[in-house]
C-alpha cells in the first residue's frame, strides 16, 4: 500500500500497528479509530462549513450584483470566522415561557441529523465511515430526526411564529419526501443494492445518463428538502418573522444556520454520489485518492447549481408549492419508477448501448409528455393576474384621506 | 453475549406499561401512543425469536411479521389520529369517556 | 460484562423510563416527545438483533410519520385537557395490579421454556441480505398473498383516514 496512491487507509494501518504493538486489544484498537474517524469527519465537515458560508455569501452577493463580505482578511474570506466569534461571546438567552429541554436539544439534533450522513458517504473507493446495505433508506430516515428538530424548536419556543414556521416545515418536508423516496428506488433498481458503495460502483456510466427524469425530480425534491429558495416558505421573513428559529440567538442560533449550510452541501454530496458517479473518474482504479478529489469537484458544481437557482428564483407561495408536488412531481416519479422498470428489464444488460438509448428516449418522452400535460393545463387554467387597480403612491398629497381632510 | 430472555423481559415490561397506558389513560391520543408502545414490544419479541431460533436455517417469517406488524401501525396511527380530530371537531374533547354516543 | 450487555442495559433503561414517563406524562406534548424517545431506543435494540434494515425502517415510519403525526394531532387538540385535571381515570390502582399480575404470569409461565438461555451465533453475510428479505415478500412461493393484501390495508387506512378528518364545508354554516 502507497501512501501517495492511498493516504488515508495507509495511515490507518500505520496507526494500527502502532496501536497493536502497544499491546492493546484489536477490538479496542477499532473502536479507538471509529471513534477518532468521525470526531475528524465531523470537525472536518463543521469547519468546512465555515468556508461554505463564506463563499455562498459571496457567489451570492455576485449574483445580486452586490460584493458580498469584504472586510475581513482578503476577499473577506475571515468573515465566518469573525462571525463565529461573535456567536460564541453572545448571551445565552433563554425566553420566559420556553420548554427546556426541548428548546434546546433542537439545535444540536438538526446538527447531528445532518452530521450523521456523512457517516455513510462513500468518500473514495477505500474511504467511508460505515458501509451497511440500507444507506439510502438511513439517509431518508435521518431526515425524519432532522424534522424532529424543526418540530421540538417550534414547539418549545413559546411562540405563534415559531410554531407555524414548524408546521410549515413539516409539512414541506414531509409531503418533498414522497417523490424522493419513489426516485431513489429507480438507482436501487440499477444497482441492485441500496448501499452506497454498490450504487457507487455500479455507475461505470453515471445514472444521470439512464435517468435524467429521475435525476431532475430528485434535484428538485433535495432543494425542497433544504428549505431554501425557491422553497424557502419556512423561513419566508415576510409572513412569519423568521420561522422556527425566531426565538434562537448566540450559539443556538449559530447551530441552526450551520445545519442549514451543512445540509444543503450534504445533499449536494448525496445527490452526486447516487446520479453522478460518486468518486468514480478515471484513473481512480490505480490511484484512489484521485476519487475525492473527483468527488469534491463533482460536488461543489453541484452546490454551486443549487447556489444559482437560490439567489435567482423568487419564492413559491404555499398552494403552488404543494401543487408542484403533488400534481407534478408524484405522479410523474411514479410513471418514471413504472416505465423505468419496463425497459429495463425488458431489454437484456450485456446490450449496454442500446439498453441506454432506449432508456434516455423514453425519459425525453416522458419529460415531453409532463410539459404537454402542463402547458394543456395551463392553458385551460390561465393564471389570474391579481395586481387589480393601481395603488396610489405614499405620498401625503395624493392620498385620498388627505384630500377629504383637505375638502372639509 | 446477550442472552434471549433479556430481549423477553424487555418486551414484556414495554407491553406491560403499554397496557397500564392503554387501560388508565384519560386522552385517547395518549392511548393511542400506548397502543403504539404494545405493538412495539411485539416487534421486539418477534425479532428476538427470528434472530435466536430461525436466523441459522433462513426462516424469514419473523421479519415478515414484522413489516406487517410496522404497516398495521401506520395504519392505525392514521385512521386513529383522523378519528380524534374529527371527533374534537364535533365535540370539543378529547377524553375517551365523553365521545360516548355513536352518531355525531 | 461484555460491552454488548452494558449497551443493551443502557439502552432498555432509557426505553423502560422513557415509555414510563410518556404514559404518566402530564402534558401531552411531552408524552409525545418521550414516546420518540422510546422509540428510537427500540431502533437501538433492532440494530443489536442485527436486523439493521428493521432499525432504520423503525426510525423512518415511527420517527418520521408516527411519531410526527401524533404531535401534529396533539397540537391541534391542544386546547382540550391541557396540563389541568387528571390525566389518569379512576382505574389507575386496579390497573396496576393487573398489569403486575399479567407480568408475573408471563414470567412465571415462561421460565420453564428451554430456549431461553439461547445464546445468538455469529450469521454470514448472506443471512444478512436485505434482498433476501425482498424476494421472500414477492416470490410466488413466499409471502406474495400477506404483503399485497398489508398493503391494500395500509391503502383503505389512508382513504378512510382522508374521508374522516376532511372538513366538510356545508356542516359548518
Amino acid at each position: 500500500m502507497n501512501f501517495i496512491y492511498d493516504p488515508v487507509p495507509w495511515v490507518i494501518n500505520w496507526l494500527t500497528q502502532l496501536l497493536l504493538g502497544w499491546g492493546l486489544p484489536i477490538n479496542l484498537v477499532n473502536t479507538l479509530l471509529y471513534l477518532v474517524g468521525a470526531v475528524l469527519i465531523c470537525l472536518g465537515a463543521m469547519l468546512f462549513t465555515t468556508m461554505l458560508i463564506w463563499a455562498e455569501r459571496k457567489i451570492g452577493g455576485r449574483f445580486q450584483d452586490r460584493l458580498g463580505p469584504n472586510r475581513v482578511g482578503p476577499w473577506g474570506i475571515f468573515q465566518s470566522i469573525a462571525d463565529m466569534l461573535k456567536i460564541f461571546t453572545k448571551e445565552y438567552i433563554n425566553p420566559v415561557g420556553i420548554d427546556k429541554i426541548p428548546f434546546n436539544l433542537a439545535p444540536i439534533l438538526a446538527v447531528a441529523a445532518v452530521l450523521a450522513i456523512w457517516a455513510v458517504i462513500p468518500f473514495s473507493e477505500t474511504v467511508f465511515g460505515a458501509n451497511i446495505n440500507v444507506a439510502l433508506l438511513f439517509i431518508i430516515a435521518i431526515g425524519g430526526l432532522g424534522e424532529m428538530a424543526i418540530i421540538l424548536a417550534g414547539f418549545g419556543s413559546n411562540n405563534k411564529y415559531a410554531l407555524l414556521g414548524a408546521f410549515r416545515a413539516v409539512a414541506q418536508l414531509i409531503s418533498y419526501e414522497v417523490p424522493m423516496v419513489i426516485v431513489l428506488l429507480i438507482p436501487v433498481m440499477f444497482s441492485g443494492s441500496m448501499g452506497l458503495n454498490e450504487i457507487v460502483q455500479a455507475q461505470k456510466i453515471p445514472f444521470i445518463i439512464y435517468a435524467p427524469v429521475a435525476c431532475v425530480i430528485f434535484f428538485i425534491c433535495s432543494i425542497a428538502e433544504n428549505g431554501r429558495a425557491p422553497f424557502d416558505l419556512i423561513e419566508a421573513d415576510s409572513e412569519l418573522v423568521a420561522g422556527y428559529n425566531i426565538e434562537y440567538s448566540g450559539l443556538k442560533f449559530g447551530m441552526f444556520f450551520v445545519a442549514d449550510f451543512l445540509h444543503a452541501f450534504t445533499s449536494a454530496i448525496v445527490f452526486t454520489t447516487i446520479f453522478l458517479g460518486g468518486w468514480q473518474g478515471p484513473g481512480v482504479e490505480q490511484m484512489p485518492v484521485l476519487g475525492g478529489a473527483y468527488m469534491l469537484i463533482k460536488t461543489l458544481v453541484v452546490y454551486f447549481l443549487m447556489l444559482a437557482i437560490r439567489f435567482t428564483l423568487p419564492r413559491f407561495r404555499i398552494d403552488q408549492m404543494m401543487a408542484l408536488n403533488w400534481k407534478i412531481l408524484t405522479p410523474l416519479a411514479l410513471v418514471t419508477l413504472l416505465v423505468t422498470a419496463l425497459v429495463d428489464k425488458s431489454i437484456p444488460h450485456e446490450m449496454t448501448l442500446v439498453r441506454i438509448g432506449a432508456l434516455v428516449i423514453v425519459n425525453v418522452l416522458l419529460w415531453l409528455l409532463a410539459d404537454r400535460m402542463i402547458t394543456a393545463y395551463r392553458k385551460r387554467n390561465p393564471i389570474q393576474v391579481v395586481t387589480g387597480k393601481a395603488r396610489p403612491l405614499a405620498r401625503p398629497e395624493i392620498l385620498p384621506v388627505v384630500e377629504k381632510e383637505a375638502a372639509q | 453475549m446477550i442472552p434471549l430472555y433479556w430481549y423477553l423481559l424487555l418486551a414484556a415490561l414495554i407491553f406491560c406499561i403499554g397496557l397500564f397506558g392503554v387501560i388508565t389513560r384519560r386522552n385517547s391520543v395518549g392511548i393511542l401512543i400506548s397502543i403504539e408502545l404494545m405493538l412495539n414490544a411485539a416487534n421486539i419479541n418477534l425479532l428476538a425469536f427470528w434472530r435466536y431460533l430461525y436466523a441459522e436455517t433462513g426462516d424469514l417469517r419473523g421479519q415478515v411479521f414484522v413489516i406487517i406488524i410496522f404497516v398495521v401501525a401506520a395504519a392505525e396511527a392514521a385512521v386513529g389520529l383522523a378519528m380524534i380530530i374529527s371527533a374534537y371537531r364535533q365535540k370539543q374533547t378529547v377524553v375517551a369517556n365523553e365521545i360516548d354516543t355513536m352518531k355525531g | 460484562m461484555t460491552g454488548m450487555q452494558i449497551l443493551f442495559l443502557i439502552t432498555s433503561a432509557v426505553v423502560l423510563f422513557s415509555s414510563i414517563m410518556s404514559v404518566t406524562a402530564k402534558r401531552m406534548i411531552h408524552s409525545a416527545l418521550w414516546f420518540v424517545l422510546a422509540l428510537l431506543g427500540v431502533a437501538v435494540v433492532f440494530a443489536m438483533l442485527e436486523a439493521s434494515f428493521f432499525a432504520v425502517v423503525q426510525v423512518l415510519v415511527y420517527v418520521g410519520a408516527i411519531a410526527i403525526l401524533i404531535i401534529f394531532a396533539t397540537m391541534l387538540t391542544r386546547r382540550a385537557l391541557e396540563d389541568k385535571g387528571d390525566q389518569f381515570n379512576r382505574a389507575t390502582l386496579v390497573t396496576l395490579v393487573i398489569v403486575s399480575i399479567i407480568f408475573a404470569g408471563l414470567v412465571v409461565s415462561l421460565k420453564s421454556w428451554a430456549p431461553l438461555q439461547n445464546l445468538t451465533s455469529p450469521l454470514s453475510a448472506e443471512q444478512l441480505n436485505v434482498g433476501v428479505l425482498g424476494l421472500a415478500l414477492t416470490a410466488p412461493d413466499g409471502f406474495t398473498l400477506p404483503f399485497e393484501v398489508t398493503s391494500i390495508l395500509l391503502l383503505a387506512a389512508l382513504i378512510g383516514a382522508i374521508y374522516v378528518a376532511y372538513e366538510r364545508k356545508e356542516k359548518k354554516k
